[in-house]
């Protein structure tokens, strides 16, 4: 049984290990020594300038703009996503025939609800740019101008920018989120539903008493992916906004200023170094959110 | 014949819940078709827009287009290059898919049922990469790329601008994600038929490929649909590495540049009918396996 047992585990494990240590181990354990120089990508040695890129950063306002940005979404986006997700998973479960079954037709909002989430986020991002444009012909601003109002510019309005891409995000999560939770909450066993609403409970109580604490692990999952999606917003606003990031910088996020630093500039120990800040962001947000949602696990 | 027992009872207590319940139920389904508009009414506008002409587009959003005009989905196709970036799309990530699939399950397979010098470090080395966001690579990546397009022989096949490159940067991404939910997998199987197999005279591939990746059938499934989609609705990684040459574009590529680029002199049906060409097939390929997309992805989420 143990004939040519080395010669197997090497031969299976070469390829994949091989192909991650170039592709991925590689380029991050480099990024973190760029971020320590001033690398153009022309120089054969990139000069070693220490903190420098870092002490930089610190001055440079478009980059905390962003994780500025970045932060309101990683507070916004999973509290916005999970609540709606929550809302709708619960009324297609629980909302029916007496706050024990399935509404009718749960089955149909699921499949519909489900579907932004496959559609690719650039194409996502195209599609909105084309709902949210400045006039008429903007499926948003056709009815507020027949109703005698200003249109308003969803992605040309500094205020309003953030707000809108903020908007498409929750868009595109929602239903995975609903499916999610849908499934968390079929696992949980119907009898605690009937026995409280026997014993008189309502639907608001039947959601916050029984629901929710069941339902906690994977509300903490889900905030957690929604967390690292927030901190890793990209092709929305790339593709969706003026200037890309714009306009006036008031969209621009950590991941956009690594590539136009980088890809633009061509200040690849620069952008690194933003790199290495995400990194930390990313790494500290998904330790904090493990660390302050852990409760008892309740078995059932 | 229970159901004959205790009929009263039970219309009792829903009659008691409906009580209790009442205008809740009642709102249940407006809140649910308000979210339902939400989601539809986009797509089906970017299909309306694709047949309109010109001039409606730019008059108002929400009225029907006079005729059904689909000679924008010609020039989108043709002109726009939107046929071509499709066919790239498949091309990559089927290949890519199949590479993440082979090598995922190999390493996978291999690290949960074999016990060797260096299981875990190896584990944990790929289950890491769950954590990394992609942005603090590509700078790195990028020239990685361009230098293994330099190697003898294959290089011209792996660099910058090639589908191969793509392919393999895809496969290597995949892994964190494929390794760590397989394993899990493999981890569960029974290991009494591979062991008869084995007592049989099976070598250990051939174990591999004929008793235990068809046992782990249901966990494959849901891992290729992840990688499929996630392949498939991957911008930035062909932005950096496929920047150079048009003709090698990818989909996502091709309508964001569609649209970005487009200006004020730009082909506006000829976008919706790009747009609605991204959205037909997913739709189409969606509704048919909705309950497996569906199980594949939230599998995967809670893993």
């Amino acid at each position: 049984m143990n004939h040519g047992r080395t010669r197997f585990v090497t031969g299976f494990l070469s390829i994949p290990v091989a192909l991650y240590l170039i592709y991925v181990i590689a380029p991050y354990a480099q990024a973190f020594y760029i971020a320590l120089t001033d690398w153009r990508g022309v120089t054969a040695t990139p000069r070693f300038v220490g903190l420098e890129n870092f002490r930089r950063l610190l001055d440079d306002d478009v980059f905390w703009r962003a994780v500025g940005h970045n932060l309101l979404l990683l507070v916004l986006m999973p509290l916005l996503t999970v609540t709606i997700a929550l809302f709708f998973a619960f009324l297609l479960n629980a909302g029916g025939r007496g706050g024990t079954g399935g509404v009718w037709g749960s089955k149909f909002y699921r499949v519909v609800f489900f579907f932004p989430q496959v559609l690719a986020v650039a194409v996502v991002a195209v599609l909105f740019q084309q709902v949210f444009r400045p006039d008429r012909s903007g499926m948003l601003n056709a009815p507020l101008m027949a109703l005698g109002f200003e249109p308003i510019g969803f992605l040309s309005d500094t205020g309003v920018a953030l707000w809108a891409i903020l908007g498409v995000l929750v868009w595109q999560a929602v239903g995975f989120y609903v499916v999610l939770f849908s499934a968390g909450i079929a696992s949980i066993p119907r009898d605690l539903f009937e026995a409280a609403a026997i014993d008189g409970a309502g639907g608001a109580q039947l959601f916050l008493r029984i629901t929710l604490p069941l339902l906690w692990d994977t509300i903490q999952v889900g905030w957690v992916y929604l967390g690292i999606a927030a901190m890793d917003v990209f092709a929305v606003v790339w593709v969706m906004t003026a200037e890309q990031g714009g306009p006036d910088h008031s969209t621009t996020v950590m991941a956009a200023e690594v590539y136009r630093t980088a890809f633009g500039y061509f200040k690849f120990g620069y952008a690194s170094a933003m790199g290495v800040v995400l990194f930390f962001f990313t790494i500290g947000f998904a330790a904090l959110a493990l660390r302050l949602s852990r409760r008892e696990r309740i078995e059932f | 014949m229970a159901e004959a027992v205790i009929p009263r009872s039970r219309a009792q207590v829903r009659q008691e819940r409906r009580r209790a319940l009442g205008p809740f139920a009642a709102l249940t389904h407006l809140a649910l078709l308000a979210w339902t508009v939400l989601v539809v009414v986009p797509i089906v506008w970017t299909f309306l827009a694709s047949v309109k002409s010109e001039d409606e587009i730019f008059g108002d959003a929400w009225s029907l287009p006079a005729v059904l005009r689909f000679d924008s989905w010609g020039r989108a196709w043709e002109q726009a290059h939107i046929g071509q970036y499709m066919i790239n799309s498949v091309i990559v990530v089927a290949c890519g898919t199949f590479g993440t699939m082979l090598f995922g399950s190999m390493a996978a397979y291999v690290l949960a049922r074999y016990s060797f010098f260096g299981n875990r470090a190896v584990y944990l080395l790929f289950v890491s990469g769950l954590a990394f966001p992609v942005y603090l690579a590509l700078g790195p990546l990028f020239f990685v790329v361009q230098n293994m397009g330099t190697l003898p022989v294959v290089g011209p096949f792996i660099g910058l601008g090639t589908h191969g490159g793509l392919v393999l940067v895809y496969i290597a991404y995949s892994l964190p994600f494929t390794v760590f939910f397989l394993a899990a997998f493999f981890r569960t199987l029974p290991g009494a038929v591979a062991e008869a197999a084995f007592v049989d005279g099976a070598s250990h591939a051939r174990v591999f490929f004929q008793i235990m990746l068809p046992m782990a059938k249901p966990g494959i499934v849901s891992v290729t649909i992840f990688n499929v989609l996630g392949q498939w609705n991957q911008y930035q990684l062909p932005l950096v590495l496929l920047n150079s040459d048009r003709q090698k574009w990818v989909l996502t590529q091709g309508i964001a540049e569609i649209s970005t680029a487009a200006g004020y002199d730009a082909d506006w049906s000829a976008l919706f009918a790009a747009l609605s060409m991204a959205i037909l097939p997913m739709l189409v390929v969606y509704t048919i396996f909705q309950s497996q997309i569906q199980k594949g992805l939230t599998a995967g989420a809670l893993k």
